[in-house]
């Protein structure tokens, strides 16, 4: 596979880089708007959710995108319209550069390089200053509350999510996420390799305290206070409408997606099936088909993640402000010390 | 000597000077928020000023009459059996219940009194409309404070509730069922059985929230302690209903006074709790609902047979004369005073509306708070936009 790919000239590699880059952010978007947005919520809440638009209402998010586009893009009369315009943008392009760390197959990647879960937290804060930017920009007193509140929520909870990684970083030995996907499915427990060595079981709490901040990296439910749509309206998001909004909107669901595939990578073995299945001692020894094969696996993985994510969405109720940041600096920085410190006892140990 | 005293005596004046003007630039000022009138959080168009350092209110003042329909100088211009269609609107979610203290004034005037078994349904769509009334709110409490499935439990369960009252009534929302003398007819058949299977049903919606909402440590660290409001305060701001019992007072005018209704007749309690917090109010609401639920059965056990109307004259002239009737209603005490001149319509009506007066703690209650405890403590004290407004 990679053989074929490298046959084909630069500009055509980097063109299928970009179309893959587009496909592994906006399907994963639309599958977790339709199959948990509007099927599962609706299911959750006792009602059947979209049911006209297409064969059980899967064209539903068609529809919506078709309303969206034909919307007027409004603009405050106040707002400073340059920044207005370009922070949906900047969001939604935080995402894209996220997804480009992320190995989907042992060939099938965007770029693999040494530093990739440094880069991952370094760019995943960009959005930080998209929303920041239309919280200020907006002219208007909600979206200014909101986007501080997202600016000073989305810092406490970096910090819990970079400690969190580090677990996984110590005990693979690597910053490479490829490498990381290679060690956990080809490691063994205690000898057993059977399911290689997951670092759900090792990093267990690493991969709870990692979870708890992309709940509040994407503000989502019980963290969703810079949007917070029964005080603040909708936050930074109030004053945006059509395409605009759906840069947001995207931006959103795309954003859980992308966290979701890294946390799959991180903590449930990413692409890889157990290495021992099939004999593989290796990433060189990987049949070719997983190229297809492994983006399947991530998506499902993905699906279980996001699950995870929009069930807590659908059934908590919100934290407060000072709430939030006091769960952040003396509950999850405190934990995931503590598991930095026994991972590297163990690994010295071990 | 002097000269360098003088120049040291200017250097410092200056740099207080200057130590000044950098306070005066980082001095920040507050932020006035209007929160409403088109908020989702303030379930209508009520209105509130607030004034803000940060994320934190240094002072608020609530705004109403947004709304404002001027019911009681409408009464003024009815008969007194149109008057109900009026005071129906007033607490749109529990509108049987608006209708039944203006009847009962009117009832008083004319001396005359429903015969029982009129009274007894009065009292059960009375706490039919109750329930419907704060089953919507311990859905709604879910989504002010961010979640977002109850209220769909909410809006399920109670639609229940309200084919009972169209079944019973013809109305949903606006009954307009009660006469002077009675009722405009006696339940349906079948009635009474449905009824007892929606109670069941209430109270399993009832756990459901309980499990859902009051057992989550975010909704117990979102509301406990959050606007309190002490027994004296919650006494000295005409607080009534639920608020009022959260707060520790047994206070309960379906106990307290005697009416010609049926609440008398059989056993329940009277929910109370200490604490005065936003959780208080809401637990007091829950089990009330629950409580209320046991009241409709046990009334329907009791349920006399008989006629549901008294001998009225055909063209009702109510006699010259004054009366005060209130009664617990769903958001509190809900009164009107009547004074009848002895014509077709009454002269002058006043309503006392629970919500008017249960909102009017607001600025004292505000103060100091943050922004996402503003929804909170609104969103516990339970008022409705009619109801303030009339």
């Amino acid at each position: 596979m990679y053989a074929l790919l490298s046959s084909i000239p630069y500009w055509g590699q980097t063109l299928l880089r970009l179309l893959g880059g587009a496909v592994a952010v906006l399907l994963p978007a639309g599958t977790i708007v339709y199959l948990f947005l509007f099927k599962m919520m609706s299911f959750m809440q006792s009602r059947l959710g979209p049911m006209e638009a297409g064969p059980y209402g899967s064209m539903q998010l068609f529809a919506e995108v078709g309303k969206w586009l034909q919307k007027e893009d409004l603009l405050p009369e106040r707002a400073d319209s340059f920044v207005f315009k370009i922070a949906p943008l900047i969001v939604l392009s935080s995402t894209f550069l996220l997804v480009a760390v992320v190995p989907f197959g042992p060939d099938a990647w965007f770029t693999n390089f040494e530093a990739g879960v440094f880069y991952a937290l370094a760019v995943s804060s960009v959005s930080v200053l998209g929303i920041l930017m239309a919280g200020w920009s907006s002219a208007n007193k909600y979206s200014l509350l909101g986007g501080l509140r997202a600016a000073g929520q989305l810092i406490a909870y970096e910090l819990p999510m970079i400690l969190a990684v580090v677990g996984v970083v110590i005990q693979a030995g690597s910053m490479n996420l490829q490498n990381i996907v290679v060690a956990q499915n080809a490691g063994s427990i205690f000898g057993w390799n059977g399911l290689g060595n997951p670092y759900l079981l090792t990093q267990f709490v690493g991969f709870v305290v990692f979870m708890i901040a992309v709940q509040a990296e994407l503000t989502q439910t019980p963290f969703d206070m810079p949007i917070a749509e029964s005080e603040l309206v909708s936050g930074y998001m109030t004053e945006y409408s059509g395409f605009r909004f759906l840069m947001f909107f995207i931006g959103e669901f795309a954003t859980a997606g992308v966290f979701a595939f890294i946390a799959s990578v991180l903590f449930l073995g990413g692409w890889g099936v157990p290495f021992s299945w099939f004999g593989w001692s290796g990433i060189n020894d990987v049949d070719s088909w997983m190229n297809v094969g492994g983006p399947l696996i991530m998506l499902t993985k993905m699906l279980g993640l996001v699950f995870i994510i929009m069930w807590v969405r659908f059934s908590y109720p919100r934290f407060r402000e000072d709430q939030l940041q006091r769960f952040a600096w003396k509950v999850l920085i405190p934990v995931s010390l503590v598991n930095i410190m026994a991972t590297s006892v163990l690994k010295v140990a071990f | 000597m002097t000269m360098i005293g003088d120049r040291q005596q200017l250097a410092y004046i200056a740099s207080q000077a200057a130590d000044a003007r950098v306070n005066v630039e980082l001095e920040t000022e507050g932020m006035t928020l209007n929160i409403g009138p088109q908020h989702p959080a303030t379930h209508g168009t009520l209105r509130i000023i607030a004034r803000l350092d940060g994320e934190q209110v240094l002072w608020a003042e609530p705004s109403c009459g947004y709304m404002h329909r001027g019911y009681e100088k409408l009464t003024e211009v009815r008969t007194f059996p149109q008057v109900t269609a009026l005071v129906n609107r007033i607490d749109w979610l529990g509108s049987f219940a608006n209708e039944v203290p203006f009847i009962l004034a009117a009832e008083q005037l004319m001396e005359i009194e429903a015969p029982p078994r009129a009274q007894w349904i009065r009292t059960i769509l009375f706490e039919l409309s109750r329930i419907a009334n704060v089953s919507l709110f311990l859905g709604d409490l879910g989504v002010q404070l961010g979640a977002i499935t109850p209220v769909f439990f909410a809006f399920r369960d109670r639609e229940y509730v309200l084919n009972l009252i169209e079944g019973a009534t013809g109305g949903r929302f606006h009954p307009n069922f009660d006469r002077i003398g009675g009722l405009k007819d006696d339940l349906p058949a079948g009635w009474i059985d449905e009824t007892r299977a929606v109670m069941k049903k209430m109270r399993k919606f009832c756990d459901e929230i309980e499990n859902l909402l009051f057992g989550n440590e975010i909704f117990e660290s979102r509301t406990r302690g959050i606007g309190v409001i002490p027994r004296d305060v919650a006494l000295q701001y005409g607080m009534s209903g639920a608020n009022l019992r959260a707060s520790g007072v047994d206070w309960d005018l379906r106990r307290d006074q005697s009416l010609p209704m049926a609440w008398d007749k059989v056993d329940w309690k009277v929910w109370t709790h200490l604490d005065g917090d936003s959780y208080a109010r809401c637990w007091v609401r829950l089990q009330e609902t629950r409580e209320s639920t046991y009241i409709v059965e046990r009334l329907l056990d009791t349920l006399p047979s008989g006629p549901v109307m008294t001998k009225v004259p055909r063209i009702i002239k109510v006699p010259e004369g004054e009366a005060w009737v209130s009664t617990e209603n769903p958001l509190g005490e809900m009164g009107y005073y009547v004074v009848s001149k002895g014509d077709l319509g009454p002269f002058r009506v006043k309503i006392r509306s629970a919500s008017f007066n249960n909102i009017s703690i607001v600025p004292w209650l505000l103060k100091g708070v943050y922004v996402p405890d503003i929804i909170t403590i609104l969103a516990s004290l339970y008022f409705i936009l009619g109801d303030i407004d009339r």
